[in-house]
């Protein structure tokens, strides 16, 4: 997953528009992990592994476009 | 007053006093982290007060205050504004705008003035200033009639669907910032629907009893 994290990251830096994805990101799981718990330890918990999975989702999709690139 | 318990694996069991989950759910819809104030959940309500609203204003500034507007106009059926009305009254300016345009009145809190279409647009003469914001370039002194970009406003002018209107100004003029204004706008009023729930019926919890259920139909299967 950490590596799905760094391919993201690597490829969110020549395209800036990627960075918007980012308050989107730690919104969505902070107030997701807050539906699920009830104290802030484990709601941070939970919205880091969210957080992780979503970025990890994000990173296999933009793999998935990226190969579809080459179809020509 | 109402209180949900919920019995943990290990440690105390978590008490929540939903106090009256109606009027909470309410406040919570109103604004963001508001039912969790009028519960004492203090630290949720600052939680979904500030991840909430941040996208919100942030997606809003990003579309220059265009991005939120209720419209029903052929062509410009704004389906978007149900998902950002989730928020509750941060959209209500939009409301306002709605009604007091509805009778083709000028909006409020005007922010930029544009060239309206000529009568034989788009062919005739003065055609290619349509729609345009009107400066102090390309103004001249123009003093007729005139179409207005109020906050959180509809586009005003007709909608056309091959050729130049306000509405294809906006996204000329802000070129991605619309879209992703308005994507913003829509998750904040999407995630604030999530603290109306949590203020309602507390949050979803994995209790102790449902985790010995899940292990028991695992072991069960396997």
């Amino acid at each position: 997953m950490n590596e799905n994290l760094a391919i993201v990251i690597a490829a969110a830096i020549p395209i800036p528009k990627l960075w918007y994805a980012v308050p989107l990101i730690v919104s969505i799981s902070l107030v997701y992990g807050a539906t699920r718990h009830e104290h802030l330890k484990p709601i941070l918990i939970h919205s880091l592994r969210s957080a992780i999975w979503v970025t990890g989702f994000m990173a296999i999709i933009f793999g998935l476009i990226w190969l579809a690139g080459f179809w020509n | 007053m109402t209180e949900v318990v919920y019995n943990q694996e290990d440690g105390d069991p978590i008490v929540i006093d939903l106090k009256q989950p109606g009027k909470a759910a309410l406040l919570a819809w109103l604004w963001p982290g508001a039912g969790h104030f009028y519960q004492q959940r203090f630290a949720k309500g600052f939680l979904f007060m500030i991840c909430i609203l941040s996208i919100f204003f942030f997606g809003l500034g990003l579309g220059r205050g265009r991005v939120v507007y209720a419209s029903s106009k052929p062509g410009d059926f704004r389906w978007q504004f149900a998902c950002q009305a989730g928020i509750g009254l941060p959209v209500a300016p939009a409301v306002l705008q709605a009604i007091k345009t509805s009778a083709g009145g000028d909006p409020l809190f005007v922010m930029c003035e544009r060239f309206p279409p000529p009568a034989n647009y788009p062919q005739g003469p003065g055609s290619d200033l349509a729609f345009h914001r009107i400066t102090d370039e390309n103004g001249n002194g123009y003093e007729g009639p005139t179409l207005k970009d109020g906050f959180m406003a509809a586009p005003q002018g007709p909608i056309f669907q091959n050729d130049r209107d306000v509405l294809g100004m906006w996204h000329y003029d802000y070129k991605h910032n619309f879209d992703l204004g308005t994507l913003f706008t829509v998750v904040a009023g999407l995630l604030n629907l999530l603290a109306v729930y949590d203020a309602y019926v507390g949050p979803a919890i994995v209790t102790k009893e449902q985790l010995e259920a899940a292990k028991r139909k695992k072991n069960s299967g396997s």
